[in-house]
């Protein structure tokens, strides 16, 4: 196709078209102000995380972090009201059997819906895909309720159970699968006497790897950041680690140097993966973008 | 893997006759419920779920709201008057109003800036995977920690808010008092956290238009504004109404920023300047423990939002098909 036009006509074609993907000063400074109003809050929660609540009455804010970190963290794992550990600690479980679980059968389910040929397939499907559409807080109250007559309400599994597979993790597995899955490679397979869950297992599977990983880190980060539900459900003395900071916000007295002190920490977990997985979550995003 | 196959359909010819014919057929009787029952198997985990767990409650929403239904006391059937009352009831077009300005107000800086950042990423650069990530960065911030943060840089006596507004000899603004500036500051928080959001996604979508398109207009002495107008809006157009819409479903779920804003008051402020539809539905909920009204609230929430899906979606495609 290139070949048609060559010589003189492709080398002026070149010039009329250089530099039209070349970044200029203008878009170079629109991103950095852009990177540095996105970075600097969460910097800003490291400075006074690190300074005594003096940090926030003083004029000009001081920039850089001080020497507070080691004191702060001892008030805030000592504090009596927030249970800051238990909450760390309820949050990395929760979080973890969440995205466990939503791996293990959203990928079952939509190799089901991908690969599998049964009645009532198209149906099943759609009202899925319907549900996906369906706001979370509609089942709140009545979720509670279920919760208060079974008795769960204050218990770990109450921001659990109720979540241990989503629509969105279903139809992403089955979207990813349908492109990534040749037929061919479940038809030989079944020729060669493999169940339907030895092809899983063995087959599909290892081609899910990347999806699975996009889903494994999004989940995990919305489990670990989910603040409405364990609001409504728990406790204050059995909290997650998002109650657990609405709980060091005293009634009269705001001690910015603590709350920021247990938001970084509660950030902390989230940035390390967001650093060493960054390329992957971006082309998640970017991909689930191309097929939504 | 055609080496195996073919080893073992050999061993299988070579075995003598006698014993295997029933244990394969056996086999084949196992293999067919196999093929029927797996699927099923497979997807139940899920429907399971979200029977228990999703369709269930909110068919009980239903049934809840029908009645006046409260923790302790009454749970008397009353037919569609919670629904009349919740019509009637002023707090709760307070509400709406509040959640329908601060989403106008959030909503469309958001999606113009995403466009004009994906625009911006869309260019050739340096460590674009780094930018791409600075950009992206504040959605691993947990909403909690946003409105912690934000709060303190709005606050008005230390904020740095303030601080900066000042020099341009703006008084210290007090954030949370008014509707306006608390329906900016609750903006700020949201519009932080997700603009970088959407330019990927509108990224996602401008890499997917073909380079020809814009060389040719070049060629032909296009600007570059004229380029983004004429070509990427255009071809962006899907893209746009489905971020529309998922902000839209978003922005009526606003709670968790304006809740923390104010300190944990449900009420959103002592003039109710900021409380959205799901705090009142929550301060019915689980203030007033007024189970019923609660729930034929969120069931207006619920119509609000297909309706404003529906809105965005006509008025995108239209403003689309006129040009």
């Amino acid at each position: 196709m290139i070949q048609k036009t060559p010589g003189r006509p492709r080398a002026r074609r070149g010039g009329a078209v250089a530099g039209l993907w070349n970044a200029g000063p203008l878009t170079r400074i629109t991103l950095l102000a852009t990177i540095v109003l996105s970075v600097f809050p969460i910097y800003w929660m490291l400075v006074v995380a690190t300074r005594t609540n003096d940090v926030v009455g003083s004029t000009p804010p001081p920039l850089v972090p001080g020497g507070e970190l080691g004191r702060n963290l001892s008030r805030l794992f000592g504090n009596e009201q927030a249970h800051f550990t238990l909450g760390l600690v309820n949050s990395a479980i929760a979080a973890t059997t969440v995205t466990v679980s939503t791996l293990l059968f959203a990928s079952l389910a939509g190799f089901a819906f991908a690969k599998l040929r049964f009645r009532g397939r198209g149906a099943l499907l759609l009202v899925m895909l319907a549900t996906m559409m369906v706001p979370v807080q509609m089942g709140i109250i009545p979720l509670y309720m279920l919760m208060a007559e079974i008795g769960w309400t204050g218990e770990l599994q109450a921001v659990i159970v109720p979540f241990l597979v989503t629509g969105f993790g279903v139809f992403m597995m089955r979207q990813y699968t349908m492109q990534a899955l040749p037929d061919e490679l479940i038809e030989s397979a079944r020729i060669d006497g493999c169940s339907t869950f030895r092809i899983y297992w063995s087959v599909v599977l290892p081609v899910m790897r990347p999806a699975m990983a996009v889903l494994g880190l999004f989940t995990f980060m919305q489990t670990w950041n989910e603040f409405i539900w364990p609001l409504a459900v728990l406790d204050p003395d059995n909290p997650t680690v998002q109650y657990s900071l609405n709980l060091l916000n005293g009634a009269y007295y705001t001690d910015y140097s603590l709350m920021f002190t247990g938001t970084a920490v509660a950030t902390l977990p989230l940035l390390a993966v967001f650093v060493l997985f960054g390329r992957q979550i971006i082309s998640g995003i970017m991909d689930g973008a191309l097929k939504a | 893997m055609t080496v195996s196959i073919g080893s073992r359909a050999g061993a299988r010819a070579v075995r003598p006759p006698g014993p295997p014919p029933p244990r394969r057929g056996a086999r084949t009787v196992l293999a067919r419920w196999d093929v029927k029952l797996s699927p099923y198997l497979f997807i139940s985990p899920y429907f399971l779920l979200f029977f228990l767990f999703g369709l269930f409650p909110m068919g009980y929403t239903v049934w809840v709201a029908l009645h006046d239904w409260e923790l302790l006391g009454t749970r008397e059937f009353v037919g569609l008057e919670n629904f009349r009352l919740v019509l009637t009831d002023p707090q709760f077009w307070n509400a709406v109003r509040n959640t329908l300005g601060m989403f106008v107000i959030a909503t469309v800086p958001q999606l113009l800036l995403a466009l004009v950042l994906a625009n911006a990423l869309n260019q050739r650069m340096r460590a674009r995977t780094l930018v791409r990530m600075g950009v992206l960065v504040p959605m691993v911030t947990s909403i909690a920690a946003v409105a912690i943060v934000f709060g303190q840089l709005f606050s008005r006596d230390f904020g740095m808010v303030n601080w900066v507004l000042g020099w341009f000899g703006v008084e210290n603004l007090d954030w949370t008092a008014r509707r306006w500036t608390s329906w900016l500051a609750i903006s700020v928080m949201v519009d932080w956290r997700w603009t970088g959001y959407n330019a990927l996604i509108y990224l996602a979508a401008m890499q997917s238009i073909p380079r020809d398109l814009y060389e040719a207009a070049a060629i032909d002495g296009a600007s570059r504004a004229r380029q983004f107008w004429s070509i990427t809006l255009p071809m962006l157009r899907p893209t746009i109404i489905f971020t529309a819409i998922v902000s839209t479903i978003g922005g009526f779920q606003l709670f968790t920023e304006p809740l923390l804003f104010g300190n944990g008051d449900m009420a959103g402020g002592s003039l109710r300047q900021f409380q959205t539809v799901t705090m009142y539905m929550f301060e019915n909920a689980f203030r007033r423990f007024d189970y019923g009204y609660a729930s034929a609230v969120s069931w207006m929430i619920f119509m609000l939002i297909l309706l404003g899906s529906l809105l965005n979606f006509v008025w995108l495609r239209r403003m689309g098909g006129t040009k």
